[in-house]
């Protein structure tokens, strides 16, 4: 085994373990924190792969942003963080089947590909991959339109919020 | 004249032939290398750390005309050390109903925060942590762990005004991190590249003279990202008694102070580093690389200097006109500079280097006196429509 791949091992094994704890802790708080803690595993995980601007990117986007607004959402809602009900709820064997039947399937896919017993081959030494991104995004054709679409929905749903919370005087 | 060039390099192939020599594998003498140099530079930031509280009340007392520490050593220089042991030994105290493990992993984390910025920072032309090509993005990303680190001990400490404290904190962070990445693009755009050593290298006139709105809405953005007056929401003393540190005592408490301390330098050393050539001086950093870092270091003092200078002259802002002022005002004129830089960058490409220097220059002062006359008369509207006098009352009515 390399070096490379202990390390894997060993972020993957944290960030599996954390993602167990966001849905197994009773507190929500800490659920949240988990979840962080398993969103930084990701990101890692992408540093590891040598896409740095997609682990920055996650610990901006997931980290900075949305689960700090899971937090605030959490805190705001809630007088005890404690969540009484049971963790379980009837549709559990269901979900569970689902879930294996998921994983077996993933599993088949990629035990049938022939590239995952290669080593990638390495990057060139300037190898600019967020040059190569930014220029992907804005080519015509490349994700042009994906990406202004996507632009579109997020500013329609900035508006939105604006015009939600707007108090007309 | 090879260890004055690259001091590190030297120290490194020493070290791994002396560890060659004791029969270690290549691999791990590597990887001991690079753990022994990521464990000096912390130990001396956190030396530097020490002087800096020393820094810090000696500035303060002499803007508000006292002396400061003076009785312990020369000048003082002892009481630092004082503190420390006085913290050391404190009763360490956790409240009732704390929530243990995330209460003392605030601290570590906070302290982490500031020293994982240092991974980037170029010392000098040839001491560079790692020269991430995302260097700009990773100080935004290590300023979201900072965040979370405040909304951890606010909500830990099981205390009514740690969180709000935490809560206001954060949303300042959160907000004013907008005009903060966004201006820190307008030293890319120059660069053409979001590293940091890049960024310093192709500033061969100082980002300042070409963007210094740009370099005086960082400043803004980065003093609330510290929570420092007039941004000091997080810990406002006459409402919240301490915010989100309230609860803390003895050497945890010290980890919050000592990062806030660290961070305002570290931040001064960016601000150098984005807007005023980092180690570049007039070809200086070519001398010695100790030279480089002692100008590195220098003009982040300023840097540390003005933010200080800010930090005791300014009283508090109420925290709706903060967020208010940052959404309405930083972050609109933020993205518009922006927009106006590339738009001249693409404008000027094949201009001369002196017309492109003035049209930056000249498009900076434009963009901030248009937006700062939208903003008196945006100001005017509002008083007369408070007031009940002038064209927008009577057109209320």
């Amino acid at each position: 085994m390399t070096v490379d791949q202990i390390i894997f091992l060993v972020i993957a094994a944290g960030t599996l373990i954390a993602a167990f704890r966001v849905v197994t802790t009773g507190n929500l708080i800490h659920a949240a924190f988990w979840l962080i803690a398993a969103l930084f595993g990701v990101a890692a995980i992408f540093a590891i792969l040598h896409a740095s601007f997609l682990a920055v990117v996650q610990v901006v986007v997931y980290i900075g942003a949305i689960s700090m607004l899971f937090i605030f959402a959490v805190m705001l809602t809630r007088k005890d963080m404690r969540d009484q009900g049971p963790q379980l709820n009837r549709n559990w064997g269901f979900g569970a089947f689902l879930a294996a039947l998921a994983f077996a399937g993933l599993v088949f896919l990629v035990h049938g590909w022939s590239g995952v017993a290669k080593t990638a081959s390495a990057f060139p030494s300037d190898f600019d991959a967020v040059g190569a991104l930014g220029n992907a995004l804005v080519s015509p054709d490349a994700y042009v339109l994906p990406f202004e679409v996507a632009s579109v929905l997020l500013v329609a749903a900035l508006i939105g919020a604006v015009y939600v919370a707007y108090n007309r005087k | 004249m090879d260890f004055l060039k690259d001091p590190l390099k030297v120290a490194a192939d020493w070290l791994l032939g002396i560890f060659s020599g004791w029969g270690m594998p290549d691999l791990w003498a590597q990887v001991l290398i690079g753990f022994l140099g990521i464990f000096i530079l912390v130990a001396l930031l956190m030396v530097l750390d020490i002087f800096l509280v020393w820094i810090e009340r000696k500035v303060v007392s002499r803007f508000q005309s006292r002396i400061g520490p003076n009785r312990l050593g020369p000048f003082g220089l002892i009481q630092p050390f004082a503190d420390i042991i006085k913290l050391l030994i404190k009763e360490d105290t956790t409240p009732e109903g704390a929530d243990r493990t995330l209460y003392n992993l605030a601290p570590i984390l906070s302290m982490m925060s500031v020293l994982i910025l240092w991974a980037v920072v170029p010392l000098a032309p040839s001491i560079l942590g790692v020269d991430l090509n995302i260097g700009v993005l990773y100080i935004i990303a290590a300023g979201a762990i900072g965040t979370l680190s405040i909304i951890m001990a606010g909500w830990s400490s099981n205390n009514k005004y740690s969180l709000i404290g935490a809560f206001r904190e954060a949303a300042v962070m959160l907000s004013f991190e907008i005009p903060m990445l966004t201006v820190m693009l307008i030293p890319t755009i120059f660069a053409g590249s979001m590293g940091i050593g890049a960024i310093t290298q192709a500033q061969d006139t100082w980002n300042f003279f070409l963007a210094p709105l740009a370099a005086v809405i960082f400043l803004i953005a980065a003093i609330a990202e510290l929570g420092r007056s007039p941004f000091d929401m997080g810990e406002a003393e006459s409402e919240l008694v301490s915010g989100y540190n309230i609860e803390y005592s003895g050497m945890k408490f010290g980890m919050f102070y000592a990062g806030e301390l660290l961070h305002a330098f570290t931040f001064g050393g960016f601000w150098a580093i984005l807007f005023f050539g980092g180690y570049r001086f007039f070809g200086l950093e070519q001398v010695s690389a100790f030279l480089a870092i002692a100008i590195l270091f220098f003009k982040a003092f300023i840097g540390y200097w003005i933010i200080m200078w800010v930090k005791y002259t300014l009283l508090r802002i109420r925290i709706d006109h903060m967020l208010a002022f940052n959404w309405k005002f930083l972050t609109p004129v933020a993205f518009v500079l922006l927009m106006t830089t590339a738009l001249m960058n693409a404008l000027l490409a094949d201009a001369s280097n002196w017309l492109y220097i003035g049209g930056m220059f000249l498009s900076n002062i434009l963009v901030a006196w248009i937006s700062l006359e939208v903003a008196r008369s945006a100001s005017r509207w509002e008083r007369e429509r408070v007031e009940g006098t002038g064209y927008a009352a009577r057109r209320t009515e």
